[in-house]
């Protein structure tokens, strides 16, 4: 659309054209030869100061920052790449220092059980002896007083018997008519006293 | 008379006359776009150029731009043979570029709206492009004049046209940027003459149309620019790279 419009517009401005160029004299600028010359040597002068300007200073200075640039860019990334492999190989010193440290700890934690059973195990047979000694040795006191102790009651018995005649009748018994009452009673109710 | 079209591109003496012999060199309008231009080039790339920033500022990354985007255009359709020639064709596209722009501020003057400017830029490039491939290639750059796979029947034919069309290059390639230019400048002013002379009751469909136009040639003046620069570099892969 818009072009059609262009090419129409560029027919009707030809038509224009040809009016200016009844109307003027010169008809088009462009064809008048008068500052030719004059355009040629300008557009010489400038273009080529342009371009040798452009061609020694500007240009290769451009071209080095878009280098520099590309090159840092590309360092960048190395470095960047270079340190991301340092890091990973730290990782995986880090990981097998751990892994190792790990290990290393169990051993010693079951080193340590180890010697704490072996030396609860010791103690615990030398306390068992002392233990079962003094129960022997209790056990034997304990036969000795068990002995003894028929006898200590029967004595008992007899002091106290003849106090309490003593008291209830007011006359002295002989002690070995008591005795032999005592004993005759311990023998006979013995079993029921001492359970054995 | 003001309001006719073709007056944008007369040229004018600015100063007084110089004579250098029998050529008359003076100062003109056209000279002061001339030095316009390229100062404004050279003042756009000079800053462009001078810091180099890892990011780049504004200037900086326009310069890059331009840069980057003549030397893959190069690149794509001359190859890598034609990087000697790549800071000719980057003058050569800002340089147009640039004079096609100034004109598109009012009241300015197109420097390549004018046939004989163009018509050096092109012959030059045509004598240049012609020199580069006989020194490359001896007589057998004339092997460009007889393209391979044609019927012995059709060959001088084809042979007398391929010449003509080569022989006509520096015409086409100069008449294209001229008369693009000066159309699209001619119709700019006639519609804007239309606005003046329909006034304030229909000058609103030709004042419309006018904003249209000039995007319309800023993207031919952008266009024009860059089709001159790329023809330059078919011209030069023909002389480079010869296989025809």
């Amino acid at each position: 659309m818009v072009k059609k419009i262009y090419f129409q517009s560029i027919f009707f401005s030809f038509f224009f054209i040809k009016e200016a160029f009844a109307a003027e004299s010169g008809g088009m600028p462009q064809l008048n030869p008068e500052f030719w010359i004059s355009q040629i040597f300008w557009l010489i002068l400038t273009f080529g100061i342009m371009y040798l300007i452009l061609s020694k200073l500007i240009l290769p200075k451009i071209s080095n920052n878009l280098e520099s640039r590309k090159s840092q860019i590309l360092e960048n990334i190395e470095a960047a790449e270079k340190q991301r492999e340092d890091s990973d190989t730290k990782l995986k010193e880090y990981d097998e220092i751990i892994s190792k440290s790990k290990l290393e700890a169990n051993s010693i934690f079951n080193q340590a059980r180890e010697k704490a059973i072996k030396d609860i195990g010791a103690k615990r047979q030398v306390l068992d002896k002392q233990i079962d000694k003094e129960i022997a040795e209790a056990e034997k006191e304990i036969d000795v007083l068990r002995k003894s102790a028929p006898n200590k009651i029967n004595k008992i018995a007899i002091e106290t018997s003849s106090e309490l005649l003593l008291k209830l009748i007011g006359a002295e018994v002989n002690n070995s008519s008591i005795s032999a009452i005592v004993e005759d009673l311990s023998k006979r109710n013995g079993d029921k006293y001492y359970g054995n | 008379m003001a309001a006719n079209p073709m007056s944008q591109f007369d040229v004018y003496r600015i100063g007084p006359e110089i004579k250098v012999g029998a050529f008359d060199i003076s100062f003109t309008n056209a000279s002061l776009f001339m030095i316009l231009s390229t100062v404004s080039i050279l003042l756009i790339f000079n800053l462009g150029s001078k810091k180099n920033s890892l990011l780049p500022n504004k200037i900086q990354l326009l310069a890059e731009l331009s840069y980057t985007f003549v030397s893959k255009m190069i690149s794509d359709t001359a190859g890598s043979k034609a990087k000697p020639y790549f800071a000719f064709i980057f003058s050569l596209f800002m340089f147009v570029l640039f004079c096609n722009m100034f004109g598109m501020i009012p009241y300015t003057f197109t420097v390549t709206s004018h046939i004989i400017v163009t018509f050096v830029l092109a012959a030059f490039i045509f004598i240049g492009v012609t020199v580069i491939g006989f020194i490359k290639h001896g007589f057998g750059y004339l092997k460009l004049f007889v393209p391979s796979g044609v019927p012995a029947v059709l060959l001088p034919l084809i042979v007398v046209i391929e010449i003509i069309s080569y022989l006509s290059r520096p015409i086409s390639l100069s008449v294209r940027l001229f008369a693009n230019m000066m159309a699209g400048h001619t119709m700019m002013k006639v519609f804007g003459g239309f606005v003046i002379s329909l006034g304030i009751v229909g000058g609103w469909l030709p004042l419309s149309f006018s904003v249209a136009l000039t995007g319309l040639e800023i993207l031919v003046a952008f266009l024009q620019a860059y089709v001159f620069a790329i023809l330059t570099c078919i011209y030069l892969n023909d002389a480079l790279n010869l296989h025809h």
